[in-house]
């Protein structure tokens, strides 16, 4: 076998419902993030990365009937399922295909509507399984008449880039010949009081690697790849490949990340070694980049240990969709691939002030630039920290 | 030792899950952190809660703990201050 | 890719371990069966204990004991299948969101509430910065991370992974499986489950990790062959796709000496187990487990723990036993289980 190639991708997010509202957002340095509208929240002042559809919008455009018990998270993941499916040329999924979703929270935004109805609405039962992650990669599965392999990884904000990995290792392996990877999560209520109990939520629009940067905000999406096994494709394209990758535990804190950026640079040394490269052949990084304090720093410091004064080219794009958690590691793969396709480094928004500890600038203006080989990055909580390197 | 250092130690205990501990047992001088009691940044951040919920106190500035949370006392200190309830 | 031995067991669940041993179950009356207590404190610190939920204190417990078995003091990857998570401190985190209508929140049962707690807190104690991952797929979260450690392996640098199983139970989550069907509404002993003819089971929490390695040792248990998943599987085609998996491991239904399957007395869904039962595996020892532990998304661990202990003392004990078939000694044993009709899983383990 000659490897892995991604031969179709959706994406659904605040900056578009499919891949090319997506590229044209990027391009023009258009973000998505507003205050929240569909979600029901008292935090009228926090902003988020919301896609303005209603469930009752997407469900009526997935042709879903009325009494069904998809989640939010159900409902993007299909949406955008459906453009990935669209894009490899294939009508249908073949019987042998397998599903690895990553999510955060799943659907918990259903429990958090009818966690008092239970007891007394009949009707909204059919929600109680629904907190738990699996229905919703059961539901798109179903969907989509997925019956093989279909599983769930659920590492907080590196789930879906985690999924991407593990579909990549199933390919190679020659366990599978095709799978989708990616994830959705959906803004619930549940995740917003979280992150701002943690006193980590901006007022404001994020700024990566700002100096002044005051937090993230949060965002949702869903973002899926069709992986192949090169020599046994069905789809027509090869959009890209997955060369490498690496997970590593930062084994430090619960939720923060280590001073020294030890799991970042355990699975950014992790995957370039699988890939075989040197860190100087990485053109691009799409780096994870929350605007938190301790997340820019901690990432930073990594990049320092690892590339050394030779930093490439980086940029974080959670400017643009807001931090998507279990979404945002495949949301990011799709930019990366889209940066390689187009030749183009999409900026950093927000930026103004090199961080004072690492004096390090990302990209902020639209850059044209020869590009063949991306990093991406996410790390999340519980010290889970991934990176994947597309060609 | 004041109503509320004692006040204290008991939410301390009760908040924190120091399931084992006696409020005998916290000295005032002691360091909540570290070396002292041994709590960690997520009980800092239950610390904050704290101050609001039982004293009306909002930190703005999450580095401010540091200091506010040196010690039974300081804590003390710093809320029969800043108390608005 | 070189052979992975199972080096290394340990389980907390509503019976004792001992069991195997001595057969003395445990019985209950109720439909919510609690993980026995252990003495938690000899494992883990208390400062790192005082957080701690259920699932994170019999996951780490359970850990920490199965490396001490296998004499490995830090894997190269921490792998854990939970299907609910940590569910205690996510209803601790929503009872108190939703009851404040969004109001000033302490924040330490947010961050617990993570699916990946536990994984991360095996890490932590362990300072293990190895791979580290969390499946969440119904009642093939184990199975999904069994098939984790069989990709990891093919990684030289991957000698010793720590995989589990593992699932808690809370107050109001657990109570809403009542409402739903899930569990059964009539008054039930656990040990007279799979005679049950209503629809339900009972619900269970339970943990059991295991070190796996690919160096035999003195202290092996078992060789551990395969694992498969499905989403779903039509009744008339589920002995053919048990037939293709055993066929896939150069092996076939004659060479099968034990199964091990979750019947857990629901109705609706128990007729996939009587088909293999009147069918292929007829002439087969059969084995079941839930009518002791109870039905979770990571129970399939329990039967992995199980397996483990009949494959190395060459015993099945009688109280684990669905039909009156002897047999002499197990050298291979298929673990068979789905919830619901669907998430089905496959597990293949021989004796050394």
């Amino acid at each position: 076998m000659e490897g892995v190639a991604v031969t179709g991708m959706g994406i659904i997010s605040a900056i578009g419902r499919d891949v090319e509202e997506a590229h044209f957002s990027l391009k023009i340095g258009k973000d998505g993030i507003s205050y929240p509208d569909i979600l029901s929240t008292i935090h009228q002042n926090l902003p988020v990365g919301e896609i303005k559809l209603s469930n009752s919008e997407l469900s009526e455009i997935l042709n879903l009937p009325e009494d069904h018990a998809y989640t939010r998270a159900a409902l993007l993941g299909v949406y955008a399922i459906r453009e990935l499916l669209e894009n490899s040329g294939m009508e249908r999924f073949p019987g042998d295909t397998g599903f690895i979703s990553g999510t955060s929270v799943g659907g918990i935004d259903k429990t958090e509507e009818h966690f008092y109805n239970y007891k007394e609405n009949v009707a909204d039962r059919k929600y109680i399984q629904a907190q738990h992650p699996g229905f919703t990669t059961e539901k798109i599965a179903e969907y989509f008449g997925i019956n093989g392999m279909v599983t769930t990884i659920s590492t907080a904000c590196s789930s879906s880039a985690n999924a991407i990995m593990m579909g990549a290792q199933m390919i190679e392996s020659g366990k599978l010949k095709r799978v989708i990877v990616g994830g959705s999560d959906c803004l619930t209520k549940f995740t917003l009081n979280g992150f701002n109990s943690l006193k980590i939520l901006s007022e404001n629009k994020s700024r990566p690697f700002d100096n002044e940067r005051e937090g993230l905000n949060l965002g949702e999406a869903a973002g899926y790849l069709l992986l192949e096994a090169e020599d046994q494709m069905a789809g027509e394209n090869i959009l890209g490949r997955v060369v490498g990758y690496g997970n590593a535990n930062d084994a430090f804190h619960q939720t923060a990340s280590s001073e020294n950026g030890e799991g970042a640079f355990n699975a950014i040394s992790r995957a370039l070694k699988k890939a075989g490269l040197s860190a100087s052949e990485v053109d691009y990084i799409n780096t994870h980049g929350t605007g938190t304090r301790n997340n820019d720093l901690s990432e930073s410091v990594a990049l320092k240990r690892v590339f050394g004064d030779h930093i490439p080219e980086f940029s974080s794009t959670k400017g643009y969709t807001g931090h998507t958690l279990g979404a945002a590691g495949a949301i990011e793969a799709i930019f990366s691939l889209l940066s390689i396709q187009n030749g183009k480094i999409f900026p950093n928004l927000n930026f103004s002030n090199k961080m004072a500890e690492t004096n390090l600038a990302p990209v902020t203006e639209i850059k044209s630039k020869h590009i063949e080989t991306v990093l991406s990055n996410s790390l999340g909580f519980g010290g889970n920290c991934t990176s994947l390197i597309f060609q | 030792m004041s109503d509320l250092h004692t006040e204290l130690k008991k939410s301390i205990i009760e908040q924190l899950n120091l399931e084992d501990m006696e409020v005998s047992e916290i000295e005032n001088d002691e360091h909540l952190f570290g070396d002292g009691l041994g709590l960690d940044s997520i009980d800092a951040l239950e610390l904050i809660v704290l101050l609001e919920k039982d004293y009306g106190i909002k930190l703005t500035d999450p580095n401010q703990g540091k200091e506010i949370f040196n010690s039974i006392n300081t804590m003390a200190d710093f809320i029969e201050k800043n108390r608005v309830r | 890719m070189s052979k992975v031995y199972i080096n290394g067991v340990s389980s907390v669940s509503p019976q004792s371990e001992e069991i195997f041993e001595n057969q003395s179950s445990k019985s209950y009356y109720q439909h919510i069966l609690p993980a026995l207590d252990q003495d938690y404190k000899s494992m883990i610190k208390p400062m790192m204990l005082r957080r701690m939920s259920k699932a994170v204190k019999m996951g780490l417990f359970c850990s920490k004991k199965a490396l001490l078995e296998a004499e490995i003091e830090k894997p190269d990857a921490i792998l854990v299948g939970t299907g609910q998570g940590c569910m205690q401190d996510t209803e601790k985190f929503m009872n108190n969101m939703l009851e404040s209508k969004e109001g000033l929140l302490s924040p330490t049962s947010f961050i617990q509430s993570t699916h990946n707690t536990v994984g991360g807190q095996i890490a932590l104690d362990l300072k293990c910065k190895g791979h580290n991952m969390t499946f969440t797929q119904n009642s093939v979260s184990f199975e999904s991370a069994l098939i984790d450690a069989m990709l990891q392996f093919q990684n030289d640098d991957i000698n010793n992974i720590l995989v589990g199983g593992v699932d808690e139970t809370s107050y109001e989550f657990t109570g809403f499986q009542k409402l739903d069907g899930q569990i059964k509404t009539e008054p039930v002993n656990n040990l007279e489950l799979l005679d049950s003819k209503t629809s339900g089971t009972i619900i269970s929490e339970s943990a059991a990790f295991f070190t796996l390695g690919t160096e035999k040792t003195t202290k092996s248990y078992a060789e551990l062959k395969d694992i498969e998943i499905f989403n779903s599987i039509a009744l008339e085609n589920l002995e053919e796709e048990i037939e293709d998996f055993l066929n896939k491991n150069n092996t076939s239904v004659l060479d099968i000496d034990a199964v091990l399957l979750g019947k857990n007395g629901d109705v609706r869904f128990d007729h996939y187990y009587k088909e293999l039962q009147e069918g292929i595996f007829s002439d087969k020892c059969q084995v079941g487990f839930k009518h002791l532990v109870g039905e979770n998304n990571a129970v399939t661990s329990y039967a992995f723990w199980l397996a483990s202990k009949i494959l190395k003392e060459k015993k099945i004990p009688e109280i684990f036993k669905l039909n009156a078939l002897h047999c002499k000694e197990p050298g291979k044993i298929l673990i068979y289980n789905q919830y619901l009709g669907k998430n089905h899983g496959l597990i293949l383990l021989h004796s050394l």
